[in-house]
């Protein structure tokens, strides 16, 4: 039940990067888990309508995109993908392998939000055209 | 109204991992080995560290642990009957141990004088998985009572251990406990891990556990 601690730093983190536009609002939240990550989606999802309450992610919807394990097989050569979570070999060669490459993440990849038109607050980057003189 | 998707690639426990790159830093600095015990409630990991700090002790090395639970002192109290500097960290709900708690409860002891620290995490095998602490080796221990399959249901646990520990190997024979099975298990989930089979009642694979540990001390160091 760590999952109330993640929503948390969610939070946390979104509120921090969209005090960077003005006004906007917080459509829809997207994260990369990796399958061994050991966070249960329906959980977040629970936690996440609790937690967001009050705060600038209120009615967003949550995204998860779960990732998953991938081992490097030595005898074949490459990374390979993972059925699941029960077997750490080669789907192809079944050698026993624990170089991983993916399954362990944990991030908000990105966010999407929504202005008003004529809100142009661009969070203090200067507009592209100035680096072309 | 307008739209946009704004990339932000953030982990979501950065802040606990930056903390514990940090805390790593400053073990690696003092030469102190620490190792971070996580099983099920229940496990016997208390009674294998209070055998652990003891032998240490007697061989002269310097200990000092960390015991996360719940509520009470209780472990704290049994561990310190070793003799070793040991401080209890209530987390009062919290399933999980994380490197604020560490840090926090560090305060005062000098590191460069430890040879070996042991955090002994809250009895949980699913949380405490995702938060580092700065350890240098994560042991999961895994008891003859629990069944052979506790690899396989807590994949996340055992794939992310440096080493797995199988306690109470001294009623193995009267819980029928199914000696290959355990170990093929542990093995699939986490292929070439170290595995020891100990029983803090009789002293059973302690030796070779202590070898290890002053072992991973020394390559660790050098």
């Amino acid at each position: 039940m760590h999952e109330l601690s993640i929503v948390s730093s969610i939070v946390d983190t979104v509120t921090e990067s969209v005090a960077a536009y003005p006004g906007a609002r917080v459509k829809e939240v997207r994260l990369r888990v990796g399958a061994l990550s050991s966070v249960i989606e329906e959980s977040l999802q629970f936690c996440y309508g609790i937690a967001t309450e009050d705060t600038p992610l209120a009615g967003s919807a949550l995204v998860v995109n779960i990732l998953p394990v991938i081992v490097h097989c030595e005898p074949c050569g490459q990374d390979v993908e993972l059925e699941g979570v029960q077997s750490f070999r080669c789907p192809k060669c079944n050698e026993p392998s624990y170089d991983l490459r993916q399954g362990k993440e944990l991030e908000i990849e990105s966010i999407e939000i929504e202005e008003d038109e004529d809100d142009h607050t661009d969070c203090g980057v200067a507009p592209r055209h100035s680096e072309e003189k | 109204m307008t739209t946009r998707i704004v990339e932000l690639r953030r982990g979501i426990l950065k802040k606990n991992d930056e903390l514990a790159a940090g805390l790593r830093n400053r073990y690696t600095a003092a030469g102190v080995l620490v190792l971070n015990l996580v099983s099920s409630p229940g496990t016997g990991k208390t009674a294998f560290l209070e055998r652990t700090l003891t032998a240490l002790k007697a061989r002269g090395a310097r200990v000092a642990a960390l015991v996360g639970d719940l509520e009470t002192d209780n472990d704290a109290r049994r561990l310190a009957s070793s003799g070793a500097p040991v401080r209890q960290i209530n987390t009062h709900g919290i399933c999980h141990l994380d490197a604020e708690m560490i840090d926090k409860h560090l305060e005062g002891w000098e590191l460069g004088e430890l040879d070996y620290l042991f955090i002994e995490n809250v009895g949980n095998l699913v949380c405490p998985s995702s938060y580092d602490l700065g350890e240098k080796i994560r042991v999961a221990l895994l008891s003859v009572t629990e069944g052979e399959d506790k690899p396989l249901k807590y994949p996340t646990m055992f794939n992310s251990a440096d080493a797995a520990v199988i306690t109470k190997m001294d009623i193995a024979e009267p819980c029928g406990f199914d000696r290959a099975e355990a170990l093929k298990n542990i093995n699939e989930i986490r292929p070439g891990i170290r595995i020891f089979e100990t029983s803090a009642k009789t002293g059973a694979g302690m030796d070779e556990w202590l070898e290890y540990l002053a072992e991973e001390r020394e390559r660790r160091n050098a």
